[in-house]
């Protein structure tokens, strides 16, 4: 249609139909009509771009870019200092890092969970995509799946800053790409854990205010508890109970799993040694993973009713 | 998506009106329902419900409670009968839900509209939700926000909103994908009787003029039967009549007279006539006639010249559904 050219010729030619806005009536649509999985991508990408605040009100964007600040600010000056006075090692390992910043990590997935599933939940907004082509665990996993990727990214890419550092600073190739590949999979594996925990809290406490206190109390005072019942253990002498309270910690769980499994250095000082402690922290994995999984498609049965 | 829209308006011009091609419903019944039973433990909410509704505009009347709701997510394929067989436009409502939901927009009776986006950010991204893609969402979710009625507030946060805007952009999103049939749960709904008219003038054109069958629960029968070709009434789960509108509210054989002035004298010179008239005898200038013939007409003509006073109106009256449910339940 703007490809006519320009006609100075007859200007008062009523029949320039293109000038005119005609109400033509309700307009049918017989255009591509996506399926199932290309809603759900849909979805997903919609959570992961809000949780950024992308599409949404500049004050959605002020809290998570302030932490993704945060999150990179550390691997930066690390990558400079290395840079500068050519460092032959990292201070900080790659699986320790998630260690080490834990409180903006928590604070991240305190944030985001909420906003992926609260609103929802609380305005009664779930008819409208139950009536949708898309079944309730489609909606379950794209919220589920856009926090997780979500959670992945803000520790991924502080670990990859770190190795860009470590690569300038002329550090052997071989030994930081290991340790990052190795980081990369503990901020997965954190990310899926993470991600469980806090969509579940959320699901449950549906104003958005809570649920973000609600979470990250619940990871702080964990985290709490389980650094004290380790101190007193050891205090006790009984060792392998103080090894086996970081179990619930989220974060200590992680590091355990990561520091036995890669081999790497563990941030806490009481990580599993033995193959009987390893296990115990594989099956508590499973366990928190699966069993938050299960209470949100059971919160999602009740909810996801018209 | 530019080319597939321009096919439904050759060359832009605003002469071809893309609805005038046949309504986009099937020739036979929109949903039907064989021996439908659904039973929640001790409460059974649908009992044998067997039923036709054709394309076009129904009406689906009943307290609350009557089963109404429980219908609709059985058609949505939300919720499988505990018997029996429901079919919508020609799908099978237990094996195919999510073909039946691409082509089937609800409109929920419930609050469900979230305070802090627009009325266009959620119904492009509930087009989304429906397989659209984005451009397509985009472009259709304006049209629809216009044609119920939302201007420029469909660009503020919903949470703004009257009840009656509310109304409408819960509408809005559940015609945005352009489905073939609509289900909507009570839409008039906490409005106020001026809300209420518009918005059963909305749902009549989209049954008229946007050729999208619809499925409208209310539990008020008399104001369904204004709008819709078909009713259908339920009661604790079971069906209690399913009628056409145009056969329940064929003429009946009273006439209504309105005079101007002297009612009274005009109704003793109709009874001295012959007539067989009914008045409430309370001086009012309303009246009826029962089964008039000729003569009595052209009586109401005569009095009415002779006595000076002008005729407001002759009316053949047509039966109302209210009265024959009544009778019916009599």
């Amino acid at each position: 249609m703007s490809s006519q050219p320009i006609v100075p010729a007859v200007p008062a030619q009523p029949a320039a139909a293109e000038d005119v806005i005609h109400d033509i009536g309700f307009r049918h649509y017989d255009g591509v009509r996506f399926g199932r999985g290309w809603i759900v991508r849909s979805l997903l990408v919609d959570t992961l771009r809000g949780i950024f605040g992308l599409g949404r009100p500049a004050r959605a964007k002020v809290m998570p870019w302030i932490l993704v600040g945060i999150l990179l600010a550390p691997p930066l000056v690390v990558a400079l200092v290395a840079v500068l006075t050519g460092a032959t090692s990292l201070p900080i390992t790659y699986t320790e890092y998630l260690s080490r910043l834990w409180l903006p990590i928590a604070l991240f997935v305190a944030g985001s969970a909420p906003y992926a599933v609260s609103r929802d939940l609380r305005y009664g907004v779930l008819p409208l995509y139950m009536s949708r082509p898309m079944v309730r665990t489609d909606y379950v996993w794209a919220r589920y799946g856009g926090l997780a990727i979500a959670m992945f990214l803000i520790t991924a890419g502080p670990q990859t800053l770190l190795l860009i550092g470590a690569l300038l600073a002329k550090m052997p190739v071989g030994d930081q790409l290991t340790g990052w590949l190795g980081g990369l999979l503990a901020s997965a594996v954190l990310a899926v854990l993470l991600s469980a925990i806090g969509l579940v809290i959320a699901a449950f406490t549906p104003r958005r205010g809570l649920g973000v206190a609600a979470i990250i109390t619940t990871l702080l005072v964990v985290q709490g508890i389980s650094e004290a019942l380790s101190r007193v253990a050891r205090l006790q002498g009984a060792t392998t109970w103080a090894v086996l309270a970081g179990a619930i910690d989220p974060s200590r769980l992680v590091d355990g799993l990561a520091a036995k499994i890669l081999d790497v250095t563990p941030a806490s000082q009481f990580a599993p040694t033995t193959g009987g402690e390893v296990a115990v922290f594989v099956l508590v994995y499973v366990v928190l993973v699966a069993g938050a999984g299960a209470l949100l498609l059971r919160r999602y049965r009740k909810a996801g009713r018209l | 998506m530019e080319p597939a829209r321009m096919v439904g308006a050759p060359g832009g011009s605003a002469a071809t009106l893309p609805d005038v091609s046949a309504p986009a419903t099937t020739p036979g019944p929109a949903i039907v329902t064989s021996r439908v039973t659904k039973t929640f433990g001790h409460v059974t909410a649908l009992s044998n419900l067997t039923v036709e509704m054709p394309a076009g505009v129904v009406g689906l009347v009943g307290a609350n409670g009557a089963g109404k709701s429980t219908l609709i997510k059985i058609l949505l394929g939300l919720l499988p009968p505990t018997s029996g067989e429901a079919t919508i436009l020609g799908m099978d409502a237990t094996t195919q839900g999510l073909a039946i939901r691409q082509l089937v927009g609800y409109m929920p009776e419930s609050d469900c509209l979230p305070p802090d986006v627009s009325a266009t950010e959620l119904v492009v991204h509930l087009a989304r939700m429906s397989g659209l893609p984005g451009a397509a969402a985009r472009e259709r979710a304006a049209d629809t926000l216009r044609h119920v009625g939302l201007y420029e507030e469909r660009y503020r946060p919903i949470g703004g909103y009257s009840t009656g805007m509310k109304q409408r952009v819960k509408l809005a999103q559940a015609l945005v994908h352009d489905p073939r049939l609509v289900l909507l749960d009570e839409p008039t709904n906490g409005l106020d009787p001026a809300g209420r008219d518009e918005m059963l003038d909305l749902i009549r054109r989209i049954g008229n003029d946007f050729g999208i069958s619809v499925l409208v629960t209310s539990h008020l029968l008399g104001e369904l039967e204004r709008i819709a070709d078909h009713i259908v009434v339920i009661e604790g789960g079971v069906l209690q009549r399913s009628t056409s509108t145009a056969d329940a509210t064929a003429l009946s054989g009273v006439m209504v007279v309105e005079v101007t002035d002297r009612g009274p004298e005009v109704l003793a010179r109709l009874r001295a006539a012959g007539a067989a008239v009914d008045a409430a005898d309370d001086g009012s200038n309303l009246f009826t006639l029962t089964q008039p013939d000729e003569a009595v007409l052209d009586a109401v003509a005569s009095v009415a010249a002779e006595l000076g006073v002008g005729l407001v109106r002759m009316q053949r009256r047509r039966h109302h559904l209210t009265e024959m449910f009544r009778e019916g339940a009599a």
